[in-house]
């Protein structure tokens, strides 16, 4: 034990001499940990947020009554499936704002808790245990989560108003409530919501479900029985955008990793000679090694416990970002409070672990097998260099049949992955062998002397340099790539929508009674010069949610709904009402085609549609489905417009607007201009990308820690390769000159490969990752200023790397140059 | 007098309480039930009683119920015993308006006890809606698909009425009727519950006949025999050291109707009281003085020891009764859980009837 512990000092006294080496190596561990499981954090939260609310109403696995248009229904449906014997429970959903807090939207979920089958747990918690008392009687209870209350900035007990000016009855916390949901009884949620005698859904129990019932035929044209499991829940629709998330994280956790691995070699390195001594001095090899063990895992712990700590910094920065992102594209509410479990925090330090014993594995290794007695001798570089390089370049070449395979027979997202993970690591193993051989074949054009050692030492610096300018390659392939598909989907995002949104106005009236009022009110008005209603189904077409919209024939869809294929005479056939329009990752995920046939099974029975045109629909995790709305009516008799699109001139929008909410009191979710739901749409989707771009500046942040810390661990040993050539009257401003441009040499050639790779990934994310995750396929767009400016930012990254080394070379004193050669021997 | 029904329910509601004010139910009644009502109507003596309208709900008070027992016998002579009861309890005093803001929470409860065993229902239902809710003429009381109704406009003394109710397994559907009145419980329908003045309105419907068909695990029975219809109302009947009580209801095979229950104080000296009815349907009030109830033998049922054998006697009568469950496992597991089962008597007097304990 003693031995271990003075090995393990006079190992440590290494850090002490060396303290810039010991903070890159903690850094490496640091950025690693921390980004890694800052985008755990990120997920974890997001996923709790999903549980919250799937668990919000949990127990039995119910299935759910709904009517088949999606919207509200009558209460009696309630009442009269009671009295015929269904052990149904009435839920009704809907959101409010409260007054003075009109940008937070909350969901208000309203239940009847004596009805609720039993073994239903509310928001985790089981019915037995509930206050029922205090929750039924005057003025009854609000349930709110703490992150919610805190959000909105007020207090247990608290009695905020609504915009239309109704109380909410007293605030209650409540722990396991999802975030941004209010949880009342029925009645007052029906009074909130302004939804007298209305009901959102109907809770069947698991028992009663599986004996398959069969609604009463007098409501089995209005409602559906969804089982349990049906519908695709928040975990479902968002996993591919927490996949992405957590790719993201595993890059940048894989470069810090580069850092790691270069400090630890570094070390070694220059411990060789005190490991000789040690071994000599009868350590044993067991006895070292543990020692090496144990000092790379309490650097682990130390840089863990830091990368942890600031993970949690940096997922409390993006989340608001992330958290608006997610309700913006999926309306999936996730709390603005991190709130982790010790979990979190333990898998945390253990990835740190494993990363660093990854890393220093193979340092670990070549102490291991350290000759007792042989001579300390630098590394030599030039030594089985060609023989690494082959390896390398076989080892790529399996990688990249493999990432080829993943893309002819891969049709997953994991697929999609496994593609881009085999093409990263394959460009970044065929990196050194393009550098060497890139350099080898300049060799021969160099006639000066100085210009020929120039490119055979730069050569010479390659495998030290090279896991350095791997972490390059990929942070900045990453940064090219992840660029220009934000950039491309941002360019047709915004395209796509200025075409869609083609009407001045858009409205949504309160119920079918207002809607009619409107439609009798507008047409009146002589500015409306287009009113086109349309009807609204919710409805599950193999599983996966779908909206069928019903339209009316009208120049304003021909003109201005993109069609991405389209058969001859599309606008035509859909009007005729055999037609189908399908939305673009819709049309996927059915496998569907032009002139094929979906069948949608409606009260009226099955309905047989033709597809005659797929386009567009960014940004919807459901499916949609256009139709002729005089053919959807047929399937669906007595169903009215849920929302209306109004063409008028652009001056006329503001009064109208005006005179609309002043007439028919609708607020501004039910009122929109067409500038307002573009500006929304843009700050949606800019704000989806936060989180991405960060992620990704912090990756390339990495990257150039890596090379820094390389050509530091080279400025170490390169006096005496540079001695010789001071000696021979190269200047030390000019050695410092020729090492910079080494420097720039190397980087400029990992940044011109760094290019094609990042536009193969920007290809692949865009034609492969994108349709895998979303459904829908953007075209590619190059952006010259975009890489410009990339390639820009990575050689500042490069200059800021070698301008420590370069500086401590500079100021290197002619003495200690001379000793390069008292020490030769 | 079905106290239980009413100390369950409230212990139901107020079970959510418990983690805030967590007292053990006993030294309130339960349920807290001795506090306040003062806003609700309180029982008197000398209510006139105005039938069919008093079959109705009575939402002044705070709770109430509709509480029908049967011994029933099938064709091959096996017994039977039905529940059907529907419970009242207002969350505060308010006129009984539509809607989800109505005061009333209404409380379904249904079983059959016979040769296969014990089985049960229980069902919730808010007031206002239309969900559960008594109408007295024509008269009807329902929760869900349960039903005790009549189909004559306005019967003052419910002598024609059918019952249905179901639960997993199980479905019942009796035609009862009766040629006799109604019988006020107590002080001419003013029953007390305690020394101290708890009280409240009670009374009965014990000579219905009965006839029906059982449901049991896809088996059919072909029943009948008779049947018991309580209906009582109160806002605050018992005292607070009552801690459960223990309630016969007895068809004398001579005709006669026997009603007796005591409710058990902490220090013992247990409230009795009962009436006897005779075969013609009239009443005689038996005070304490009256009667000795003991009783004989605990079973071990759902994890608590109760009696399943009591010794009954009332010497101004010459009754001397031995009595027995004939399923000692009649056990309601709801939510506040109970025991309600048919008897068989011996000894002076022989015969069926029902029994119902609570706070074991």
């Amino acid at each position: 034990m003693a031995v271990l512990y003075w090995t393990l000092s006079a190992l440590c006294s290494h850090w002490r001499r060396h303290p810039v080496q010991f903070f890159s190596l903690l850094t490496g561990l640091w950025l690693a940990t921390s980004l890694w499981t800052g985008v755990q954090a990120l997920n974890s939260q997001a996923r709790d947020s999903y549980a919250r609310a799937s668990q919000l109403i949990a127990g039995d696995a119910h299935s759910r009554i709904g009517a088949r248009s999606g919207g509200r229904f009558s209460q009696q449906v309630f009442v009269d499936l009671r009295l015929a014997g269904w052990p149904v429970s009435p839920l009704l959903q809907g959101s409010l704002r409260l007054r003075g807090q009109a940008e937070q939207r909350l969901q208000v979920l309203g239940i009847e808790p004596l009805t609720l089958p039993r073994g239903t747990r509310l928001a985790g918690q089981a019915l037995a245990d509930l206050d029922l008392v205090a929750f039924l009687d005057q003025p009854g209870r609000t349930w709110i989560a703490a992150d919610t209350l805190k959000a909105l900035d007020l207090a247990e007990g608290e009695q905020p108003l609504t915009v239309g000016g109704q109380a909410l009855p007293p605030l209650y916390l409540h722990p396991q409530l999802a975030p941004g949901v209010l949880l009342v009884d029925i009645g007052v949620a029906q009074r909130l919501l302004d939804a007298p005698l209305q009901l959102s859904g109907l809770l069947l129990s698991r028992d009663f479900a599986a004996g398959m019932p069969r609604l009463p035929s007098a409501l089995d044209g209005q409602l559906r029985i969804s089982r349990a499991g049906d519908e695709a829940d928040l975990a479902r629709l968002t996993e591919s955008f927490h996949l992405n998330l957590t790719a993201l994280g595993l890059l940048a956790f894989v470069v810090g990793l580069f850092i790691v691995n270069a400090a630890i070699g570094l070390a070694l390195e220059q411990r060789r000679p005190l490991l000789r001594t040690l071994r000599a001095c009868g350590v044993s090899a067991r006895c070292l090694l543990a020692a090496l063990a144990l000092e790379l895992c309490g650097l682990a712990l130390l840089g863990g416990v830091l990368g942890v700590i600031s993970g949690y910094g940096l997922a409390s920065l993006l989340l608001p970002d992330v958290a608006a992102s997610l309700r913006g594209l999926y309306g999936a509410e996730v709390a603005g409070q991190l709130n982790l479990s010790p979990q979190w925090w333990l898998s945390g330090l253990a990835i740190s672990l494993l990363g660093a014993l990854l890393a220093g594995a193979g340092s670990l290794l070549r102490a291991a097998h350290l000759p007792l007695l042989a001579l300390a001798q630098p590394e030599a570089w030039h030594q089985a260099q060609a023989l690494w390089l082959r390896r390398q370049a076989w080892l790529a070449g399996a990688l990249l049949v493999l990432a080829l395979l993943a893309l002819v027979f891969g049709a997953s997202l994991a697929m999609g992955f496994v593609l881009l993970a085999c093409l990263l690591l394959a460009a970044a193993l065929l990196l050194p062998v393009c550098v060497s051989g890139l350099l080898a074949w300049w060799l021969p054009y160099c006639r000066a002397p100085l210009a020929q050692w120039f490119v055979a030492d730069s050569r010479q610096q390659l495998p030290r340099l090279a896991l350095a300018l791997m972490a390059l390659l990929l942070a900045l392939a990453a940064n090219i790539g992840v660029g220009s598909m934000t950039e491309g989907f941002r360019q047709t995002f915004i395209g796509w929508l200025d075409q869609r949104l083609a009407a001045e106005l858009y409205l949504r009236p309160e119920s079918p009674q207002q809607g009619r009022a409107i439609e009798a009110w507008l047409a009146e008005r002589a500015e409306v010069s287009a009113l086109l209603p349309s009807w609204r189904v919710e409805l599950p077409v193999q599983g996966w949610p779908v909206e069928l919209t019903g339209i009316l024939d009208h120049p304003t869809y021909r003109q201005h709904w993109p069609l991405l294929e389209a058969a001859p005479g599309a606008w035509e056939r859909l009007a005729g009402g055999a037609g189908l329009m399908l939305s673009e990752q819709l049309a996927r995920r059915l496998q569907l085609g032009l002139g094929e046939e979906l069948s949608l099974v409606t009260p009226q029975g099955d309905w047989r549609l033709t597809v005659v045109a797929i386009y567009a629909d960014y940004g919807n995790p459901k499916g949609h489905l256009l139709v002729n709305a005089a053919a959807l009516q047929r399937y669906w008799p007595g169903l009215r417009p849920g929302s209306y699109s109004l063409r008028l001139p652009p001056a006329a929008v503001p009064a109208l607007k005006q005179a609309l909410q002043a007439r028919f009191a609708l607020d501004e979710r039910k009122l929109v201009d067409q500038s307002e739901l573009k500006a929304w749409s843009g700050r949606v989707f800019d704000r989806t990308f936060v989180a991405t771009s960060a992620l990704n500046s912090l990756t390339l942040g990495v990257a150039g820690v890596a090379l820094f810390i390389s050509l530091l661990t080279l400025s170490q040993s390169r006096l005496g390769q540079l001695a010789p050539l001071w000696a021979l009257g190269v200047g030390r401003r000019q050695l410092v000159l020729l090492s910079l441009g080494q420097t720039l040499l190397l980087a400029l050639i990992t940044l011109l490969l760094a290019i094609p790779l990042g536009l193969l990934l920007a290809w692949c994310l865009v034609a492969v990752i994108n349709v895998q995750a979303f459904g829908w396929r953007l075209p590619l767009h190059v952006f010259p200023w975009q890489l410009l400016q990339s390639a820009a930012l990575a050689l500042l990254a490069t200059l800021l790397a070698a301008a420590w080394p370069l500086w401590t070379l500079y100021r290197v004193s002619p003495a200690e140059l001379l000793r390069t050669f008292a020490n030769e021997n | 007098m079905k106290t239980n029904p009413l100390r369950l329910f409230a212990l139901l509601l107020m079970a959510g309480l418990g983690a805030c004010d967590a007292q053990p139910p006993s030294p309130q009644g339960f349920a807290g039930l001795g506090s306040r009502s003062a806003e609700f109507a309180s029982v008197t003596r000398d209510r006139s009683f105005s039938f069919p309208l008093d079959h109705g709900a009575h939402p002044d008070y705070r709770i109430e119920w509709w509480y029908l027992t049967a011994n029933l016998e099938d064709q091959q002579g096996r017994s039977w015993g039905v529940q059907w009861t529907l419970f009242r309890n207002a969350l505060r005093p308010a006129a009984d308006q539509p809607g989800w803001n109505n005061p009333n929470l209404w409380m379904g409860h249904a079983a059959i006890t016979g040769p296969y065993g014990h089985r049960h229902a229980e069902t919730f239902a808010r007031g206002g809606i239309g969900q559960a809710g008594v109408s007295p003429m024509p008269f009807k009381a329902w929760i869900d698909d349960w039903h005790l109704s009549g189909q004559l406009p306005g019967q003052a003394n419910l002598t024609e009425l059918q019952v249905s109710a179901s639960g997993s397994g199980f479905r019942y559907r009796l035609q009862l009727s009766s040629d006799k009145p109604l019988v006020l419980q107590g002080d001419k329908g003013f029953s007390q519950k305690s020394g101290q003045g708890q009280a409240s309105y009670y009374y009965s419907q014990p000579f219905l006949q009965a006839q029906g068909t059982l449901e049991l695990d896809g088996n059919s029975y072909v029943v009948k025999g008779q049947a018991w219809l309580d209906r009582e109302w109160s806002s605050q009947p018992l005292a607070a050291d009552q801690q459960g009580w223990d309630w016969f209801s007895l068809h004398l095979s001579s005709g006669e109707k026997l009603m007796l229950f005591q409710l058990r104080h902490a220090d013992g000296r247990h409230y009795r009281a009962g009436t006897w009815i005779s075969a013609t349907g009239d009443s005689e009030v038996l005070s304490e003085q009256d009667m000795r109830i003991r009783p004989l033998q605990l079973s071990r049922v759902a994890g608590r020891k109760l009696p399943t054998r009591w010794a009954l006697s009332i010497p101004s009568k010459q009754l001397e009764l031995t009595v027995e469950a004939l399923q000692e496992q009649a056990w309601m597991p709801t939510r506040f859980p109970y025991w309600e089962g048919p008897i068989r008597f011996r000894g002076s007097h022989q015969g069926l009837g029902y029994l119902e304990m609570t706070g074991y």
